[in-house]
Order: structure tokens, then C-alpha cells, then sequence
């Protein structure tokens, strides 16, 4: 009988998306999103260092809505990154590996997470 | 490498419907995964009404009466039906268990039943499962000692030292954990699963194995060992109750404690 034609068994197609499983792939996907981030903030740096109207051009892109909106994605993606990275030191360190535990760690850290850019951003509109 | 969509041999079409029997009162739809290598069309997925009065309580009561009663054709593995072969482990609505000790009244909906997620597929329900064992007998299980064993007596453990492979012994090798965890799906050529690593830990956790560095140094591997990300689906899945996220967590353990 042929083995090499064999179909390939539906996967991300049909398993039942679990709060661990998002936050994992949320954690790769942040870090991607903080390395592009990174690479803004020196854009961000260079024009300052650049001259008045690079930093100009560089504070209305960013500071129109859409550099706002980006600017919020990047700091929630900042918080996650860091919870969710303290997460997996404590893992690491052995603990944690009950179901509930996992649940109850995930569901703090988005909780932290996002509490934390609210306080940001509330902090930068009120100063 | 990770391929997020099936490769076009694998799209899965819409198959037959098979109508309840009339005078049926409490129906189910069960949409079963249905793939015949001798047909070379592609996998579909066939709908099996079945009157819930006339079955028993299990998954695999209701795949036993299809087979019996309506389609001799659907090809499945079972064995014991009390979950302690393995055999009978496939993707019930959802996540991976054993259909022999899954409720039908846990499943809301319809039930939807397909084999191991991203395997290759002998029949139906029946996916290959080579690779898998292979990558168990790579972690070497059974007890390795220079030490000859007294004779006629056993190896002693004290309580406290047989109590360490509690949660690790009970292991059926149905790979529910491994074919759950998306690690293994992108890289199940080179990281072996947390069931083969379950059960290098339970060799690990033996006190009277005495090839604990050697295990170890075969474990050392960017991919074998580490590809583990802690997604923690191995462990929601387990239909036994097994953490091997834990066991894995504690083989990275050793191999910082022995730098």
C-alpha cells in the first residue's frame, strides 16, 4: 500500500482554541510585534538626534491617530510581553503546571496587562 | 516548518448523510472524518444520525453501532473500552481523548470526531503512528543499571521513591498529548512530544536507573527537548489526568541543576 500519498489529519482546522494555547501564540506574536516596535523607537531617536524637522514629520506620524492606536498596541504589547515572560520564569522555576494554576496565571496577566496601558495612557493624557 | 493550512490531498469535502431510522426520538449527528485510500479522492466527512435511546453512553458505543449498523466501511482502532489501552484515541469534539471514555452528553451539538490532528492518515479514524513510537524507543524505556541486580530479590525503592513515578507510569501511550500540542505539529521530525517525554522522565525519576546523565545528554537538544513552549495543551487533553508539561518543566530542571 502507498504510505507517502497519505492525507494529513486536520489540525489548527478543528482543535478547540484554549486560553493557554492563545496566550501562548499571543506571546510570540507580541514579541514579533516589539521587535518592529523597537525599530520605531530608534526611528523616533535618530529624528530627534537628526534635526527639528525629522522629529517634526516623526512626532505627527506618530502622534496622528494611527501612530496613537499603534503606540497603545505597543505598550499593551510591552505589558503582555513582560507578564507573560515572568509567567514563564515561574514555570521555569517549577511551578505552576496545574491546570487551574496555568487558567488563573493566564487570566492575571492579560488582566495585568492591559490594566497597566490603561494607567499609561492615563498618565501620558493627563500630563 | 510550520504550514497553518492542509496540503490539497487533505482538504476535507462534504460527505454522506446517513438519516436516523424513523420513529427515532432523541438524535445526535455524529460528523465523522472518512478518508479510503483505495478510492484516491479526498478525505470527507460523513454525518451519521444515530437515536441515543438505542446506544450506549460512550463515543465509541456510538462509532461500534455506526460500524455495525449502518457502515461496516468506518475503520477505527479499539481494544479494551475502559481507557486503559490507548488505542481508541482520536479528536472528539475538539480536543484529543480516548472515545471509549468519552460522554456522549459531554459533547454539546453535534459530535464532530477526527483522528490524531496532523497525521499522516491510514484510514478514517486509523492515523500512522511509526514516527511516534519510534520517538519513544529513542528515549530508551526500560531500566538501565551497571549495577547487577541482588540475587533473587528485586531492586528495593523506599515508598517515598516509588511515590516520584506516580503520574508518570499510568501513561497508555495513546499520543492524545502529543498530537495536541502545536510544537509537535511544526516540529514532530525533530522534538519528540511530551509523550516520549513523560516517559524519559519517568526513566529520568527512577531511583533505581543509573543512566540518568546519559538520558539527559540525549535530551540536550534544541529541538528533542526544548521545542516544549509550555502551551500546556498536552495536559488539558490527557483523557488519564497526566501532566507532562509538569514532567517536561522538570527535565529542564535537572539540566540546569547538574551545570
Amino acid at each position: 500500500m502507498a504510505t507517502d500519498n497519505r492525507p494529513l489529519s486536520p489540525h489548527l482546522q478543528v482543535y478547540r482554541w484554549q486560553i493557554t494555547m492563545a496566550m501562548s501564540i499571543l506571546h510570540r506574536l507580541t514579541g514579533v510585534g516589539l521587535a518592529v516596535g523597537a525599530l520605531v523607537l530608534t526611528y523616533w531617536l535618530n529624528a530627534a538626534a537628526y534635526g527639528y524637522d525629522a522629529f517634526a514629520t516623526a512626532q505627527s506620524i506618530l502622534g496622528s491617530w494611527i501612530g496613537i492606536l499603534l503606540l497603545i498596541g505597543w505598550t499593551f504589547a510591552l505589558f503582555y510581553h513582560l507578564c507573560n515572560g515572568i509567567r514563564h520564569l515561574v514555570w521555569d522555576a517549577g511551578r505552576g503546571f496545574e491546570i487551574s494554576q496555568a487558567r488563573a496565571s493566564g487570566i492575571t496577566v492579560i488582566v495585568v496587562s492591559i490594566v497597566l496601558t490603561v494607567l499609561t495612557w492615563a498618565v501620558i493624557w493627563a500630563g | 516548518m510550520a504550514e497553518f493550512t492542509l496540503p490539497a490531498n487533505s482538504r476535507v469535502m462534504k460527505g454522506k448523510t446517513f438519516k436516523a431510522p424513523a420513529g427515532a426520538t432523541r438524535i445526535k449527528k455524529f460528523k465523522v472524518y472518512r478518508y479510503d485510500p483505495d478510492s484516491g479522492e479526498n478525505p470527507r466527512v460523513d454525518i451519521y444520525e444515530i437515536d441515543l435511546d438505542q446506544c450506549g453512553p460512550m463515543v465509541l458505543d456510538a462509532l461500534i453501532k455506526i460500524k455495525n449498523e449502518i457502515d461496516s466501511t468506518l475503520t477505527f482502532r479499539r481494544s479494551c473500552r475502559e481507557g486503559v489501552c490507548g488505542s481508541c484515541a482520536m479528536n472528539i469534539d475538539g480536543t484529543n481523548t480516548l472515545a471509549c471514555i468519552k460522554d456522549i452528553a459531554d459533547i454539546r451539538g453535534d459530535a464532530a470526531i477526527y483522528p490524531l490532528p496532523h497525521m499522516g492518515v491510514i484510514k478514517d479514524l486509523v492515523p500512522d503512528l511509526t514516527q511516534a513510537y519510534a520517538q519513544y524507543t529513542s528515549i530508551k524505556p526500560w531500566l538501565q543499571a551497571d549495577t547487577p541486580a541482588p540475587p533473587n530479590k528485586e531492586r528495593l525503592q523506599s515508598p517515598d521513591e516509588r511515590a516520584e513515578l506516580d503520574g508518570l507510569w499510568e501513561c497508555v501511550l495513546c499520543f492524545s498529548c502529543s498530537t495536541s500540542c502545536p510544537s509537535y505539529w511544526w516540529n514532530s521530525d525533530r522534538y519528540l512530544g511530551p509523550a516520549a517525554l513523560l516517559q524519559a522522565y519517568r526513566w529520568i525519576a527512577d531511583s533505581r536507573d543509573e543512566y540518568t546523565g546519559e538520558r539527559l545528554d540525549d535530551l540536550e537538544d534544541p529541538f528533542r527537548l526544548y521545542r516544549c513552549h509550555t502551551i500546556m495543551n498536552c495536559t488539558n487533553t490527557c483523557p488519564k489526568g497526566l501532566n507532562p508539561a509538569k514532567a517536561i518543566g522538570k527535565i529542564k530542571q535537572k539540566m540546569v541543576e547538574r551545570r
